[in-house]
């Protein structure tokens, strides 16, 4: 991306001095992150070993593995999944078989380290090589057809339940136009503290994210961008329980880019902030290996609370959310930091602070490839109206050049999208970014006019908030209700249980091999820069 | 009375459509709108626009003239005896009614694992775009999850001070909810709470009159968001503290 001149006359040391806050407000969670493992940190290890499969009853082989390991998993699960396709000469698939079967592996007796550390060497190799060979495929598809990334790229959400329909949507939608196609979850699959296996056609206003499900995507969006002549991209959603192992299986798949947020789990979904910061950790590790953008979930914050009133706390949202994609070895341009469209209509000057916020943000993160997230809280049923407010929604957007461009749909609080809804966001979308290409290098803004003034006010409460999260300290922070006015005791919420110290010795050879590959821990964590 | 659409001219009849068929977009696919609209019952239809959505799918903008009319008169619609309050009047009740903030506490108890009902409720982004108690500024809301014990969540109850308890049952297998209810009224009891908070339940196999028989001050069944609770429970409490007076 090219280097962006200030319009709004933001400070530099301003800017800075928040990023500092924010590293000083990651710094001691990062701690506890650094001595602890989860669940689904080591389910997800298992799966980039080749665990996979499930019982006929639906129970995956990764948390089979989990459940045998029970209070083992402090010390890793890896060794012991290494260990019985060593002591029973399987291959993983094999293997994976007789554990769906009742094969219990920790019953084996351990064998030497060294024999572990071979085979695990082997298995990582062959992980590293099938996820290289996905960032290659994928860099290749792009630089073929046209190379650097258009903005905003269009970015479409299909829901249908069943796979096989989305299919259908997917396609329709990226004919059109759409750059981007996700996939939404079920209801409450965030909950889960398992990933289902396999195809499936039954979801409640989305569908389940399975690796199954996941190939089925791509292989038909690929389909769709060689016809094209456009590389499709496609996003799952990287959160709630199961976080590492949505990451581990969209590296898998080559997936594109990931909904993952360090605390919208904790605040949204109740899910526990010590298991949610240790997954985003690991899971953050596991996309950047696969060169796959992550968004972040800021918009939710503004469907919580006032979009005028709560402003800064987006920006220190997007700060704290940067400097642990740093600390996870994330360059920036891997980093869809969030923020929406969401000032109720009725605001005087409302489009003008959407405006300041959007470039703000802009200007404050130059490098990342923003998510911008349309109206939905103030639709309604009146679908004229909501059309009205998508097209400014998409001139803010081209406006100040943001990357991700979440299309809004008319039909937003009434029914998941209509082909045709479709249709008509992308219709207006592509219509908005031509006709005013050139815009954002034609206007500046006054030094003291509402745009200017609004960015300011809010760079300064993002830094009086900060200050006072990294006095208090985030879990107490959050404890306290800091964040989107909402709640959470640290030792409260789901998943809680799934966490471990990591005992003397932990062994994890997926771990070791993302740290070392993405040079954490190598060279200090201040960066502010990818 | 009789009533039509209006357009431009009294009685017109005039009506805008839009719709999609799943069709290549085509002379032929133009006039199978047409048609489509003709047989809906509209006559002088002017299909003014077509987009093909895919290869297979063209998507419509179409007018037509309807005559069919309706007697106004005839028309009847009863008010909802439960009328409900929206969030922004809930709040706006609780801050002139009871002028704090209300207390709530919320489980799906027993060995009861789904929280879907109790999260639709309770969560921040609520469910079908009613918002959750959560995000309600004059009620503090806490959502313990799944699987909690009736010991757990009354202890919680009397440590908030809550003003009511949610107690949200799904699993109704060999009635086990039923069980597990009466447990919890049973510790209420014993405990004394019973007077200090409201006790409200919800599932899908939930009604008013079987949570009145268990001794709950009331109980939800589908379809219920966040508003009826919400709205319930200001109401009750409101009730309660002008009774007392």
């Amino acid at each position: 991306m090219t280097p962006v001149k200030s319009k709004l006359g933001l400070s530099k040391p301003k800017i800075a001095k928040a990023r500092e806050l924010a590293a000083d407000i990651a710094a001691p969670v990062q701690e506890f992150i650094d001595g602890h493992t989860t669940v689904t940190i080591e389910r997800a290890t298992l799966r980039l070993l080749g665990a996979d499969g499930a019982t006929s009853d639906g129970v995956p082989v990764p948390n089979l593995i989990a459940s045998q390991c029970a209070d083992k998993l402090s010390g890793g699960a890896a060794r012991y999944y290494l260990n019985a396709l060593i002591k029973q000469d399987r291959t993983p698939a094999e293997l994976n078989k007789e554990i769906a079967c009742g094969l219990d592996i920790t019953k084996f007796e351990l064998t030497d380290l060294g024999r572990i550390r071979n085979k695990a060497e082997e298995a990582v190799k062959g992980m590293d090589a099938r996820i290289a060979g996905n960032v290659a495929h994928r860099n290749s598809e792009l630089a073929r057809n046209g190379g650097a990334m258009k903005s905003p790229l269009i970015y479409v959400i299909v829901a249908t339940g069943n796979i096989y329909e989305d299919v259908k949507q997917a396609q329709a939608a990226a004919g059109e136009g759409a750059d981007i196609i996700a996939v939404i979850r079920t209801t409450a699959q965030s909950l889960l503290d398992y990933v289902p296996y396999g195809a499936t056609t039954e979801g409640f206003g989305g569908t389940y994210a399975t690796q199954e499900n996941f190939r089925i995507m791509r292989a038909a969006l690929d389909e769709t961008g060689s016809k094209e002549g456009r590389y499709i991209r496609l996003v799952n959603y990287c959160s709630g329980l199961c976080m590492p192992e949505i990451a581990a299986m969209g590296a898998l798949e080559r997936l594109d880019m990931m909904l993952n947020d360090s605390m919208y789990g904790i605040l949204f979904r109740d899910i526990n902030m010590y298991r949610t910061f240790t997954d985003q950790f690991f899971s953050r590790m596991i996309n950047s290996a696969a060169d796959i953008i992550i968004n972040t979930g800021e918009d939710n914050y503004l469907t919580t609370s006032d979009a005028v009133e709560k402003a800064h706390t987006v920006l220190a949202s997007q700060l704290i959310n940067e400097k642990f994609a740093f600390n996870a070895g994330m360059p920036a341009r891997l980093m869809g930091l969030g923020h929406a469209y969401e000032i109720d209509p009725e605001l005087k000057n409302g489009f003008l602070y959407e405006y300041a916020q959007a470039l703000m943000a802009r200007e404050i993160f130059p490098d990342h490839p923003l998510k911008y997230m349309p109206p939905t809280k103030f639709m309604t049923g009146d679908i004229f109206k909501g059309y009205a407010m998508n097209t400014l929604f998409n001139f803010v957007s081209r406006a100040t050049g943001q990357s991700i461009e979440l299309l809004g749909m008319l039909t937003e609080a009434i029914h998941t999208p209509y082909l045709q809804d479709r249709h008509l966001a992308i219709e207006n979308a592509l219509y908005v970014h031509n006709t005013m290409a050139g815009f954002m290098d034609e206007v500046e803004f006054k030094k003291e006019g509402v745009m200017a003034r609004r960015a300011r006010q809010v760079l300064d409460e993002t830094i009086e908030m900060l200050s006072d999260v990294k006095r208090r300290g985030l879990f107490s922070a959050i404890e306290t209700g800091m964040f989107a006015e909402i709640k959470r005791p640290r030792d409260g919420g789901k998943g809680f249980d799934g966490v471990y110290e990591k005992a003397p010795g932990y062994y994890n050879p997926v771990e070791d091999f993302l740290k070392k590959k993405l040079e954490i821990g190598r060279r200090p964590r201040a960066a502010s820069r990818g | 009375m009789l009533i039509k659409p209006y357009g431009d001219t009294s009685g017109d009849g005039a009506v805008q459509l839009s719709f999609t068929l799943p069709v290549k977009n085509c002379g032929r696919a133009k006039e199978a709108a047409r048609l489509y609209a003709q047989k809906l019952g509209f006559h002088k239809v002017d299909v003014v626009h077509a987009a093909a959505l895919s290869e297979e799918f063209t998507f419509f903008v179409a007018y037509g003239k309807t005559e069919v009319g309706l007697d106004y008169d005839k028309v009847e619609y009863a008010e909802a005896v439960n009328d409900c309050m929206s969030m922004d009047a809930v709040n706006e009740f609780i801050k002139t009614h009871l002028r704090r903030k209300l207390v709530i506490v919320g489980a799906c108890t027993g060995t009861d694992a789904h929280t879907v009902g109790i999260d639709a409720i309770m969560n921040m982004k609520g469910y079908n775009h009613h918002f959750g108690l959560e995000r309600y500024p004059m009620i503090e809301a806490f959502n313990l999850g799944s699987q909690v014990p009736n010991e757990k969540l009354l202890s919680y109850a009397r440590q908030v001070k809550a003003d009511a308890v949610l107690v949200s049952q799904i699993v109704t297998q060999k009635d086990v909810h039923i069980k597990n209810l009466t447990e919890l009224v049973e510790l209420a009891e014993a405990e004394k709470l019973r007077g200090e908070m409201l006790l409200v339940v919800g599932g899908p196999r939930v009604n008013n009159k079987l949570a009145k028989e268990l001794g709950y001050d009331a109980g939800f069944g589908p379809g219920t968001y966040a508003e009826h609770v919400a709205t319930f429970v200001a109401r009750k409490l409101h009730e309660r503290m002008s009774g007392k007076k």
